[in-house]
C-alpha cells in the first residue's frame, strides 16, 4: 500500500448469500491514473464499483479514500468526499429537464474546484439543455450520467461501461475525454468489456474472473497470460470461428 | 422564474379572496371551512405524495393527533387557543417521528403501512384506558374556547401558508432533488443528496400541514370524536383530490378539491351511497388512466402549470 494512493482496496470481500462476487479484491489508485477493469461477465468489476462506490458495503477488507475508511461511509457522502460514478443503465431523472439534473448534483457540493466548468457542454448536451432528460437516446443519457458525475467535482470517477452501444467515432470522443479529465488530475476505473476503448485509455489493467484478479499489467502482456487466455479460450474461439467466416 | 412567481402570486391571492368572499355569499359557513381543511390536507398529501411518490393511506393519523393535541394541550395543561393550534401541529409531527421507519416501505406496503400506523393511533386514543388524557371514546368539549369566525380565518391562513409551501417546493433545488429521489434513490444519493434526511423532511412537513389543519378543525368544531377525527374518509378524500388534480404541482389540489367537494356537496349530501361509489370507480379510473391527474393533460400538451 502505497502513501500517495488516492483509493485502496484491500482485501474486499462481498457475498450475496452464498455467492461470493468479491473474494479479497486489493488495488490501489493514485490522482489521474486509470484502471481498465475487464474480465468476463459476472467476474465481480461492476460489484467492485458498487463496493467502492457504497451502493454495497463490503462483508470484509476495507476501502480506502485519501488513508481514511469510507467502507462504511453513505453513498451521498462519498459524492461529497470526490468520488463518483455513471451507471451500466443510465439512471437520468427523467421528470428533470438536462440541466436541472446537473444542477442538483452540483448543488451540495460547495465549492469544490470542477475540472469541467460547464460538464453539459464538455459531453456534448448543450442543444438539449432544456430539454426533459425523458428525451435523450440511450447514448445521450450516459452522457448525461456522465456529466452529473462531473458536476459533483469527483477526485474518483468509476465509469461502468460507458462505450457499450456506442459507434466507433463516439467511441473515440467519449475517450478523448476521459483521457482529459485524467490529464486533469482525475483518477479513474474503467470497467469495460471493449478492449480496445480501455487500450486506447491506459496500460494498466485488472483482469478478473470468479471475484479474484487473476492478471495485473499491461492489455498486451494480459492477452499472452496462460489463466487470462483460459478464462477467454471460449469467446477466442468464437472469435477465430468469426473470422473465418 | 419569475413568471412562475406571479402565477403563485396571483394563485395565492384569489385563494384568499375567494375564502374571504365565501361566507359572505353562501349561507353555510362549514362548507368553505371544509373546502379549505380539506384543500390543505390535499396540498399536504401532495408535499409527500407528488415528490416522493409515497401514498399515505394513514394521512387522517396526524388530522386526529392534530385535533387531540389541541384539546389536551387546551383542557389539560390550560394553553390559549393560537399556541395550542400550533403545538397541535407539533404533536402530529412527533407522531410522524415516531412513524418515520415507515420511509423504509414503499409503494403499497408503505400506503399499508401509514393505515395501519393511524388505526394504531385512532386505537391509543380512543382507548378508555385513556380517558384522564383524551377522554377515551368519549368525545372532547372544547366549548370554552369556540370560535367559528377566528378559526375560519386561521384555517386560510394554514392554507395559504401550505400552498406557499408547495410552490416553493416545486420552484427550489429541494424540490427537484426531491423528485431526482422518487425517479432513482441510487442515483440521486450519488448527486450527493441525503436521500434519508429529505425524505424525513418532507414526511414531517406533510404531518405537520395535517396536524395544524386537524387542530383548527378541532377548535371549529369544538366537540369531536375519535370516531371523527380518524375517519378514513378523510384520508381517502385528501388522496383522491390530489390524484384527481394532479399531484407535484400546486394548482392540482386545488382543482381538485374545488372539483370533487364541490361534487360531494352537491350530490354527496343528497344520496351518499352514489357518491361513494362514484369515488371507488374515480380512484380506480385515476390510478389506471390518468395517474398524474386532470393538469397532466395540459402538461401533455406543453402547457405549463403552476
Amino acid at each position: 500500500m502505497s502513501h500517495d494512493s488516492l483509493l485502496n482496496v484491500d482485501q474486499v470481500v462481498k457475498r450475496f448469500g452464498g455467492f461470493t462476487a468479491l473474494n479479497g479484491v486489493s488495488l490501489s489508485l493514485k490522482k489521474g491514473e486509470i484502471l481498465g477493469l475487464v474480465g468476463p461477465n459476472g467476474s465481480g468489476k461492476t460489484t467492485c464499483i458498487n463496493v467502492i462506490s457504497g451502493l454495497y458495503s463490503p462483508d470484509g477488507g476495507e476501502v480506502s479514500f485519501h488513508g481514511r475508511s469510507i467502507a462504511h461511509v453513505p453513498m451521498f457522502r462519498r459524492a461529497l468526499l470526490g468520488i463518483n460514478r455513471t451507471f451500466q443503465i443510465p439512471k437520468p431523472f427523467k421528470a428533470l429537464t438536462v440541466r436541472e439534473n446537473v444542477e442538483v448534483a452540483g448543488s451540495y457540493v460547495g465549492q469544490r474546484r470542477r475540472v469541467v466548468d460547464d460538464p453539459i457542454d464538455f459531453v456534448g448536451l448543450s442543444a438539449f439543455a432544456d430539454g426533459s432528460a425523458s428525451s435523450l437516446t440511450s447514448g445521450q443519457q450516459k452522457m448525461l450520467d456522465l456529466a452529473r458525475a462531473l458536476s459533483t467535482g469527483p477526485e474518483l470517477l468509476l465509469v461502468d461501461e460507458l462505450a457499450a452501444g456506442l459507434n466507433p467515432q463516439e467511441l473515440d470522443t467519449v475517450a478523448k475525454k476521459l483521457t482529459f479529465l485524467a490529464s486533469q488530475g482525475v483518477a479513474m476505473i474503467v470497467v469495460e468489456h471493449l478492449l480496445g476503448f480501455v487500450n486506447q485509455l491506459t496500460e494498466h489493467v485488472i483482469v478478473m474472473n470468479e471475484g479474484r484478479e487473476i492478471f495485473e499489467g499491461t492489455l498486451s502482456a494480459a492477452a499472452k497470460d496462460p489463466q487470462v487466455v483460459a478464462v477467454y479460450l471460449g469467446q477466442s474461439e468464437v472469435n477465430a470461428r468469426d473470422d473465418r467466416h | 422564474m419569475r413568471r412562475n412567481k406571479l402565477s403563485n402570486a396571483i394563485i395565492l391571492v384569489v385563494l384568499a379572496v375567494l375564502f374571504i368572499l365565501a361566507p359572505l355569499l353562501y349561507p353555510n359557513q362549514s362548507v368553505p371551512f371544509q373546502m379549505m381543511a380539506f384543500m390543505t390536507l390535499a396540498q399536504g398529501v401532495n408535499l409527500l405524495y407528488g415528490f416522493t411518490g409515497y401514498l399515505p393511506f394513514g394521512y387522517v393519523g396526524f388530522f386526529g393527533s392534530g385535533a387531540y393535541g389541541v384539546s389536551i394541550l387546551v383542557l389539560l395543561l390550560h394553553w390559549s387557543v393560537i399556541p395550542a393550534v400550533i403545538g397541535g401541529g407539533l404533536f402530529a409531527v412527533v407522531v410522524a417521528l415516531l412513524l418515520s421507519p415507515l420511509l423504509r416501505l414503499s409503494g403499497a406496503y408503505f400506503s399499508i403501512g401509514s393505515l395501519a400506523a393511524s388505526e394504531i393511533v385512532y386505537y391509543v386514543v380512543s382507548n378508555p384506558n385513556m380517558q384522564n388524557i383524551t377522554q377515551g371514546p368519549y368525545g372532547v368539549n372544547l366549548a370554552g374556547i369556540y370560535d367559528p369566525n377566528t378559526s375560519y380565518y386561521a384555517m386560510l391562513v394554514i392554507l395559504l401558508i401550505f400552498t406557499a409551501v408547495v410552490m416553493y417546493v416545486k420552484n427550489s433545488t429541494f424540490g427537484m432533488s426531491l423528485l431526482a429521489i422518487k425517479e432513482d434513490p441510487v442515483s440521486a444519493a450519488m448527486a450527493g443528496i441525503n436521500v434519508v434526511r429529505r425524505r424525513v423532511a418532507i414526511w414531517l412537513a406533510s404531518a405537520f400541514a395535517a396536524g395544524l389543519v386537524g387542530a383548527v378543525y378541532g377548535w371549529y368544531v369544538s366537540v369531536f370524536y375519535p370516531s371523527s377525527v380518524f375517519d378514513l374518509t378523510i384520508s381517502i378524500f385528501a388522496i383522491v383530490f390530489t390524484l384527481f388534480g394532479g399531484g407535484g404541482t400546486v394548482l392540482g389540489p386545488i382543482v381538485g378539491t374545488i372539483v370533487l367537494y364541490g361534487l360531494y356537496n352537491t350530490i354527496g349530501v343528497s344520496s351518499p351511497q352514489y357518491f361513494q361509489l362514484i369515488y371507488g370507480l374515480l380512484i380506480v379510473v385515476l390510478v389506471m388512466f390518468l395517474p398524474q391527474g386532470l393538469t397532466s393533460l395540459l402538461k401533455r400538451r406543453g402547457i405549463n402549470v403552476p
